[in-house]
């Protein structure tokens, strides 16, 4: 790039949507104004985890006035099977169902009320067969969904041999439910030549408009999907947007009428998948000096009833197996099961945490066994520059050590580590715990096809400019940072620049919002697209000042400037509008170095690693089993911040999720395959009362990745591990009132395991 | 027909009194800045601030409409996000921009409207009081540290301008628009009687009706109480506190009157639900709700209460502890109501105390809670009247416990017989609020907490936790 949009001067912080957010005014899916005559889908699902269908009767819900149509499988136009990655989920259920939850029949009525009586009325008769909602059981009778994953480097066999200590264990973690605020919905337009129009809350225009036009049977040209914003998607809307937007699509095509779906909270809950829940074996050995010689582990991830984005959410638990910690010698499988619960999908850190789980729980474990501290075992492997992760990449620009250090020197873990034994030794009734959180995430779709963006440029006539990228606002500040890109490309305000909304006809075959990626992606092609009209600025300035080829040009606080030759922003536009030169451009980016051989499990997947370190401290009270976070203070990665104030943000929301995953949210499915957590009565998230009192965050100045949005580095989905600290520290605090505590390494660690633990 | 003034503009309605009154702001009013998320008030983004005149002025709280009968809205003062907003940023939504306490901005209307609210109804602010106005507001996004310190620069801000908060001065310094100057005077002029709508449902602030059936009440044939003046007074005489059956928890807790009868009960409120849903939450919805964890169920059965049941005219009293007869079953006969609650105030030498575990800390349903309410004289236990809930099918008074506590010297010995005697009197099953095993370690817990509350000096527990 010729202009110098790095520089920390320009990278100042704002949130573009704050504004109209504080006053209500943002506008989301259910907020549109509805056309007249725009009819309301509800899906009458299966209340049975297994079973065939026996028979239907619609009877009753025809009859009540109001209800304009009910749709089954054999309305469907084309074809009935959806899915990311391999299309085996039926739309609606043809002759069983799988899960609890499962859409049978469409409702399509006047008012949401008709629809949702009308849904009652639906008499569905099923025969149950037997469920498997245990991915062990799954795997023991061979039903995966997908090909079992395999990484290895070096030789563990031979390792554990020379081990002076080896540890085998089990560790379970749980699932966890997105509960983004604004549910699942779409709404779906048609134009009139049978083309539709769709608004759709999903992280994922593209997958919704290739999903539609599959269960339309049309070419995706006749689908146009349009992405305002969403009010939080953390991976839940990735993949599964896609479901109700084809719902809402076949009801408009069938009816050519709009037709409009907002899942109530319950039926959210019950219907869509989660983050997958993992039971997992490992073995772990050390040498004399505690060194990690090897790591072997058996990843069973429970998968729900179809495929979704489940491989790929198992390949990056493989990546992350071993976190931030050097292990030359690794091997480990991954399976994913197949199970009659609702099919699992994308959860910020997408199989990540619940891979670090297990290496972090082989510490504990292994320290435990050896009478030290985990953070002696913790520090003493951390990834060094030059070190080769089993799947081959090596490591550079490797801040995990300098993380460590900088947050045990800058917060004093010495002086942490003291007050809580202090506290210990004072206190019968109540302990404190302190745990360490090293964090390595590797930033990049894992598959390697997905790593690409394109962006759409208009510089209006009157100077203001329009920009469309691939990028879906949900929160995580993507587009106060696509607007600061192109105004440091243009040199103008920011004030100048208008986002448009994410939009399948005016940016095509995009990748979703999701892997961290997206600023960096979206940011990259956006500067493509700014820099071929800023070329062709250059190449205006040079022929009316009449300059050399090799002159200094900028463009720069609204302005174009050559020396004492200037001309303001607006000037150079207006004159390029005269001259014929074209004030629009399409950016196009692809990551260049990653690459990833799926046989042999090797190569360069990620473009770049974040790295971070958090201590963690809480109290636990050992008479009733609760406890509080009283400090996080976190060492953080950002290389060079484009927002500051934004990144904060991603940190504080991060570790909230990650705490809340680890330790309340607790997803109960009976041994019928009900969910027994399916309100937010049962199913419990952070409060403002349950984050930690004090959180610290400390930018470490790094220099940032090439790959990385202005060295602005991915941040969305790291800080969610630190919550790991959380189950680390209540565990050990625990281990001060009872040392003989015999608790199973299984997440969450509710208050009901706490007591248990504390009285074993 | 239903009125009431909604931001600035009088509302004149036919729409069905069991319309959840979100849905009238969103679909009648087209005013979408309040969210639809949950519809059980567990989450608060579709908070609204409710002003109703008392004593010729305006008091306010906050309540989620999602689950407020449109009918309870009557002869009050609505205000939604909208009825904030003015020409310039307030200096509450100012300071949510400069703390970046909105991400993905769903939740962030609903915070904006609780904390504008916290100024609107108290007197006195407070960091704790602030943070207790937004506890009923759940955010997925930001971890509420942002919104912690937008809390912050809010309080400073009024510190700055308003050495008296009041409307005026909320106005001048401009919190609100100015049309709340006269909302007192227009709350006046509007009919107050509540208009009525069939007889089948007693409808109080909806808090479980409307998580229960949404549909059905949207049209229900009810009576609302939740503003029957007959059942919303608060007293005290002759040594004992009594109520309306209408009277929520919220007007418990900022009641003088309650605050005399049970002092230092803030640690209780904090432990029930949320500001908002204390607010709607009606004492007499709670003990015919008949859950067997209903919080002020418990904490009323160890007062020993006793209710009054009252059919066309005739009332007869009912002892709380008799009242329940299995799981939902209660001594209630066909068209009897439930209008007065009243127990005798503890003494000096009682010692009353409260205990309740739940997945969440706080604004959650308890796995086990537990209240007691024992006279202690000289080391010994006199009387004794404890309940615990979660552990079997009713709201359970632990009649065997409390016979074999009373007469006993306060000692580490009596406690652990004690338990043995609670062992046998609880039935806990397993569900969703935890396996039977931990609940039944969890009431041994409780009720040794309740103990060590009542004089954490007088004995060592350490060996009955094994320390």
């Amino acid at each position: 790039m010729t202009s110098n949009p790095t520089k920390k001067k320009n990278k100042k912080s704002f949130n573009i949507d704050a504004p109209l957010h504080v006053s209500g005014k943002t506008q989301y899916l259910d907020d549109m104004p509805e056309l007249a005559g725009t009819l309301f889908a509800k899906a009458c699902y299966a209340k049975v985890a297994h079973g065939y269908i026996k028979d239907i009767d619609t009877t009753a819900a025809l009859a009540l006035p109001g209800v304009v149509k009910i749709i089954s499988h054999f309305d469907i136009p084309g074809e009935n099977e959806i899915g990311g990655i391999i299309q085996d989920e039926p739309l609606l259920a043809e002759v069983e169902v799988h899960f609890i939850g499962m859409p049978i029949l469409i409702v399509l009525a006047k008012d949401e009320i008709t629809a949702h009586k009308a849904v009652d009325l639906i008499q569905v008769d099923i025969q149950e067969k037997e469920i498997i909602t245990d991915p062990i059981v799954a795997f023991e009778k061979n039903e995966l969904l997908s090909q079992p994953l395999h990484f290895q480097s070096g030789n563990t066999a031979d390792a554990f041999e020379k081990c002076k200590y080896v540890y085998e264990g089990k560790a379970e973690s749980g699932g966890q439910e997105h509960v983004y605020l604004e549910p699942q919905g779409a709404y779906a337009i048609p134009n009139g030549d049978g083309s539709l129009k769709i608004y759709s809350s999903t992280q994922g225009p593209t997958a919704v408009q290739r999903t539609v036009a599959k269960v339309l049977g049309v070419s995706m040209n006749q689908v146009e999907v349009d992405v305002n914003r969403i009010g939080g998607g953390f991976g839940g809307k990735e993949d599964q947007a896609s479901a109700w937007a084809s719902i809402v699509a076949v009801g408009s095509y069938l009816t050519k009428k709009p037709v409009k779906y907002i899942l109530e909270r319950g039926e959210d809950l019950q219907m869509t998948g989660k983050r997958h829940p993992y039971k997992n074996t490992y073995k772990i050995g050390l040498d004399a000096e505690y060194k990690i010689q090897a790591f072997e582990a058996d990843f069973y991830q429970n998968g729900g009833a179809a495929t979704d984005l489940s491989p790929a959410v198992l390949q990056r638990t493989l990546f992350h197996a071993t976190n931030s910690y050097f292990v030359p010698n690794v091997n480990t499988h991954a399976y994913s099961c197949r199970t009659n619960l609702p099919p699992n999908t994308a959860f910020r850190g997408f199989g990540g945490p619940q891979g670090m789980f297990v290496m972090e729980t082989a510490i504990h474990h292994a320290a435990r066994a050896l009478g030290v501290s985990p953070t002696v075992i913790q520090e003493k492997n951390l990834l060094f520059e030059g070190a080769e992760f089993c799947y081959g990449q090596i490591a550079k620009e490797c801040e995990a050590q300098n993380t460590w250090k900088e947050a045990a020197r800058k917060y004093d873990l010495a002086r942490m580590q003291k007050e809580v034994d202090d506290y210990n030794l004072k206190n019968s009734y109540s302990k404190k715990g302190l745990a360490i959180m090293p964090i390595c995430f590797g930033i990049s779709f894992t598959n390697t096809q997905m790593n690409n963006a394109r962006a759409l440029v208009h510089v209006y006539q009157d100077g203001s400019v329009g920009i469309s990228t691939g990028a879906v606002e949900m929160g995580q500040g993507v587009s106060s940072k696509m607007i600061q890109v192109a105004a440091l490309c243009f040199g103008i305000d920011t004030e100048q620049v208008k986002l448009e909304t994410t939009n399948t006809t005016r940016v095509a075959n995009t990748s979703p919002t999701a892997a961290s990626a997206t600023a960096d992606l979206n940011g990259k092609a956006l500067q493509d697209a700014c820099d071929q009209i800023q070329k062709r600025f250059y190449e205006l300035a040079r022929q009316t000042w009449s300059l050399s080829e090799d002159a200094a040009i900028q463009l720069t606080q609204n302005s174009i400037v050559a020396g004492d030759n200037k001309m303001s922003w607006n000037e150079i536009v207006s004159l390029a509008f005269q001259k014929r030169i074209n004030l629009s451009a399409k950016g196009h980016y692809s990551t260049p170095i990653i690459h990833f051989d799926t046989k042999t499990s090797k190569g360069h997947p990620f473009a770049y690693h974040v790295y971070g370190t958090a201590i963690t401290t809480c109290t636990v009270d050992c008479i009733r089993g609760n406890y509080e976070f009283d400090a996080v203070k976190i060492v953080h990665d950002f290389g060079s911040s484009m927002n500051r104030a934004v990144d904060l943000g991603q940190i504080e929301g991060g570790l909230a999720q990650g705490i809340g995953w680890m330790t309340m949210e607790e997803l109960i499915y009976n041994e019928k395959g009900q969910l027994k957590s399916g309100n937010l009565a049962n199913y419990k998230i952070p409060d403002i009362y349950s984050v930690p009192k004090e959180v610290e965050i400390h930018y470490l100045d790094t220099k940032g990745a090439d790959l990385a949005i202005l060295k602005s580095k991915a941040v969305g989905e790291p800080p969610l591990m630190y919550g790991i600290g959380a189950y680390f520290s209540i565990f050990n605090a625990i281990l001060a009132f009872n040392p003989k505590a015999k608790l199973p390494y299984e997440a969450p660690m509710t208050v009901e395991k706490v007591l248990m633990g504390l009285y074993q | 027909m239903i009125q009431f003034i909604l931001n600035d503009q009088l509302i004149q309605t036919d729409a069905p009194p069991g319309t959840a009154l979100l849905d009238f702001i969103r679909k009648d009013q087209q005013l979408k800045g309040a969210k639809l998320v949950c519809k059980e008030g567990e989450c608060g983004a579709c908070s609204v601030m409710v002003g109703k005149l008392e004593k010729g002025t305006v008091f306010y709280q906050s309540m989620t409409s999602c689950i407020t009968p449109l009918v309870n809205a009557h002869g009050k003062h609505i205000v939604s996000i909208e009825g904030f907003n003015m020409e310039e940023l307030t200096p509450v939504q100012q300071a949510m921009v400069d703390s970046y306490g909105t991400q993905c901005g769903f939740c962030t209307p609903g915070f904006v409207v609780s904390l504008s609210g916290y100024l609107l109804s108290n007197k006195t602010l407070t960091k704790e009081g602030i943070i207790a106005a937004i506890d009923g507001n759940i955010c997925r996004c930001t971890g509420y540290k942002s919104i912690e310190r937008a809390a912050g620069l809010v309080l400073e801000k009024v510190k700055k301008d308003l050495p008296v908060v009041d409307i005026e001065g909320l106005v001048k310094s401009k919190f609100i628009p100015a049309y709340f100057m006269d909302i007192s005077s227009r709350l006046k002029d509007l009919e107050q009687a509540t208009p009525q709508n069939g007889n089948a449902i007693r409808l109080g602030g909806g808090t479980d009706l409307y998580v229960q059936k949404p549909v059905e009440m949207y049209e229900s044939d009810h009576v609302a109480v939740y503003d029957n003046s007959a059942m919303n007074q608060i007293e005290i005489a002759d040594g004992f506190c009594s109520f309306g059956a209408a009277v929520t928890m919220g007007d418990l807790y900022r009641s003088e009157l309650f605050n005399q009868a049970l002092p230092d009960s803030d640690y209780i409120f904090k432990l029930l639900s949320s500001t908002q849903i204390r607010n709607m939450a009606t004492i007499g919805g709670n003990l015919v709700n008949a859950s067997p964890i209903g919080d002020f169920t418990i904490l009323l059965l160890a007062l020993d209460s006793e209710i009054t049941l009252e059919k066309n005219g005739n009332g007869r009293s009912v002892s709380l502890k008799e009242f329940y007869k299995g799981y939902k079953k209660m001594d209630m006969q066909e068209g009897e109501v439930l209008t007065k609650i009243k127990f005798k105030i503890p003494g000096a030498k009682n010692h009353f105390h409260f205990e309740k575990v739940s997945q969440r800390k706080y604004f959650d349903i308890a796995s086990v809670n537990l209240a007691g309410n024992l006279t202690i004289e000289e080391d010994k236990i006199t009387t004794a009247h404890m309940a615990v809930g979660g552990v079997g099918p009713v709201p359970m008074y632990l009649q065997k416990t409390c016979s074999f506590l009373e007469g006993k010297k306060l000692a580490e010995d009596t406690i652990d017989s004690a338990i043995e005697v609670l062992n046998n009197e609880i039935t806990p099953i397993s569900d969703a609020r935890g396996s039977a095993d931990y609940k039944r370690l969890l009431a041994r817990q409780l009720f040794i907490a309740q103990f060590l509350e009542v004089n954490p000096g007088l004995f060592n527990l350490k060996k009955l936790i094994g320390q």
